[in-house]
């Protein structure tokens, strides 16, 4: 991978021109190299990771897994299931996964009864669908090679040889 | 009271800046880029092979000269990587650090009045070690040259009384390193005079611009090179305490005769967690060597921007830039900019009496950390241009 997206996807708040610094080119082939990701949708977007329950005003979310299962129907692949389900906002990941079930996707919702019913109403009554088990996430650990844990920072001593 | 400390020990040149230390260590909420470590800490691979062996009860000690399967492990990692054929069973033992294989090579070859010439600006422990085994340490000075050792300066150093010289590279303080020709060169030297080379090459996986050739590769060297490393730089490990040394069977007879006396052996934890290093660690190594390069770039161009004027370090996680622009002496410059805009920097004065216009930075700290560091250097400048 280029070193710049390794870069940014550790820290997306570093600038092209400190990039540029630390690879020694010119800030403007930087940019132009991040507009070129961008666009050719290597870049997807920017966002931060949010440790949620530290929040005290926030109320906690439920998010649940889901497996779900689909009954293969010609001239209908995979793929077009998944953007029915990806689709709903409620729905925050998803992916097609070998094994027992096709798919398995991740839902959020305000509470268990905004999410129970998300399950209920929408997603089993979608065409196609087999089968359908839930699984309520309880505590989230770490989040995209995030450990979801504020760590003491710096345990060295200040200063040494 | 009796007077209880040795006259060799009162001898010891008391560290200059340890009352400086103390201001950094008393002060709260300093950014630190005087710390020489890692500033990963150990990757969790290597940690967890260390829990699982105390949880399995391995609790005892080993044999002196180290672990089995950790010293055959450096040997066909050394066979692999460089070529370099060390026995395991004669040729390697494991130490307490690097620290404590340079102190028993040096109490293993010296006899009283024994010269040792080192190169300077370097690391501080090895004059007043060589001066503790009876030695006399004949110092370089390697700052007309970009902090370089010469052939010629090295050989104008040599007389009869020469035993060996302790090589460091990359170089703590500077960064400072050699590429295969210039170490020749030097080899040349030290061969004409029969030297023993002591290479500490522990920042020698953390080389950005060219490959590292350990002295002992070099055709002719590897019977009278004492090869050091360890895994505390390039793995993170330096909580860990364990590194080798490699070198010609008498040498490594005579430091195994004072290990077993003194240390014993390598606490078994970290010897485990050593080989799981070497097995698995090395994909760690380099995302960590990338992260530094790139830090050492930005280092680097901000030190001269800022009007620091710093040569590009090409190993460690060292920069060695000059301070003359600000018209301070290395001292003064670290209390006052301490204090100031706390930030803590070392003196050059540490790594040898005469390097009073420079400091050591330590880029081993968070991007955001450097960035913040360098942006108070610099209003530290302006106030006092």
């Amino acid at each position: 991978m280029d070193e710049i997206l390794e870069i940014l996807e550790k820290n997306a708040l570093v600038t092209p021109e400190e990039i540029a610094k630390m690879l020694k080119k010119k800030p403007e082939a930087i940019k132009e190299a991040i507009k070129k990701y961008e666009k050719e949708g290597i870049i997807l977007k920017y966002k931060t990771v949010i440790n949620k329950d530290l929040i005290k005003t926030e109320e906690p979310s439920v998010r649940a897994l889901i497996e779900v299962n689909i009954a293969p129907q010609k001239d209908i692949g995979f793929d077009k299931i998944a953007e029915r389900i990806y689709s709903f906002p409620e729905v925050t990941d998803c992916c097609l996964i070998s094994g027992t079930y096709d798919l398995l996707v991740i839902v959020e919702g305000k509470n268990l009864q905004k999410v129970s019913q998300f399950v209920a109403e929408k997603l089993s009554c979608l065409e196609n669908i087999r089968g359908i088990v839930t699984h309520f996430l309880l505590k989230k650990y770490k989040e995209d090679g995030v450990i979801l844990k504020h760590r003491e920072e710096n345990k060295r001593i200040a200063i040494s040889y | 009271m009796k007077d209880l400390v040795s006259e060799k020990v009162k001898q010891m040149h008391p560290s200059g800046i340890r009352a400086f230390f103390d201001l950094v260590l008393g002060m709260k909420d300093v950014i630190s880029l005087g710390v020489g470590e890692p500033d990963f800490v150990t990757p969790w691979q290597i940690r967890e092979a260390g829990i699982a062996s105390l949880e399995e009860g391995f609790t005892s000690y080993t044999s002196n000269k180290g672990l089995y399967k950790l010293r055959l492990t450096i040997s066909q990692y050394l066979k692999n990587k460089y070529g370099l054929d060390y026995c395991p069973d004669e040729e390697i033992l494991i130490t307490v650090g690097v620290s404590e294989a340079l102190d028993l090579v040096l109490r293993s070859i010296i006899n009283s009045g024994d010269k040792i010439i080192i190169p300077e600006p370097c690391y501080v422990s090895y004059g007043p070690v060589s001066e503790l085994a009876g030695g006399i340490p004949v110092y370089i000075d390697t700052s007309k040259n970009n902090f370089k050792l010469t052939p010629e300066s090295l050989e104008k150093s040599i007389d009869k009384k020469a035993k060996a010289i302790i090589l460091n590279y990359p170089t703590n303080p500077t960064g400072v390193s050699y590429t295969k020709k210039e170490l020749e060169e030097i080899k040349k030297i030290a061969l004409k005079y029969n030297l023993l080379c002591i290479s500490d090459e522990v920042y020698g996986d953390l080389t950005y611009d060219f490959t590292h050739t350990p002295f002992a590769t070099l055709p002719q060297a590897k019977n009278s090179t004492v090869y050091l490393d360890g895994f505390s730089k390039s793995y993170a490990m330096t909580g860990w305490r364990v590194g080798f040394a490699c070198g010609p069977k008498e040498i490594i007879a005579a430091m195994t005769k004072i290990h077993q006396y003194t240390i014993m052996c390598v606490s078994i934890t970290s010897q485990i967690a050593a080989s799981e290093a070497m097995h698995s660690g090395r994909k760690s190594v380099e995302e960590m060597k990338r992260e530094y390069k790139r830090r050492r770039e930005f280092v680097v161009s901000e030190l001269n921007r800022i009007g620091l004027e710093c040569s590009k370090p090409q190993g460690a996680f060292y920069a060695f830039p000059s301070i003359k622009s600000s018209g301070l002496k290395a001292m003064d410059f670290c209390q006052q900019l301490l204090k100031e805009e706390k930030v803590a920097v070392i003196p050059g004065t540490a790594f040898g009496a005469q390097f009073a216009d420079n400091i050591r930075i330590s880029y081993a700290a968070s991007f955001d950390n450097l960035k913040e560091a360098l942006s108070r250097i610099e209003s530290f400048l302006k106030r006092n241009r």
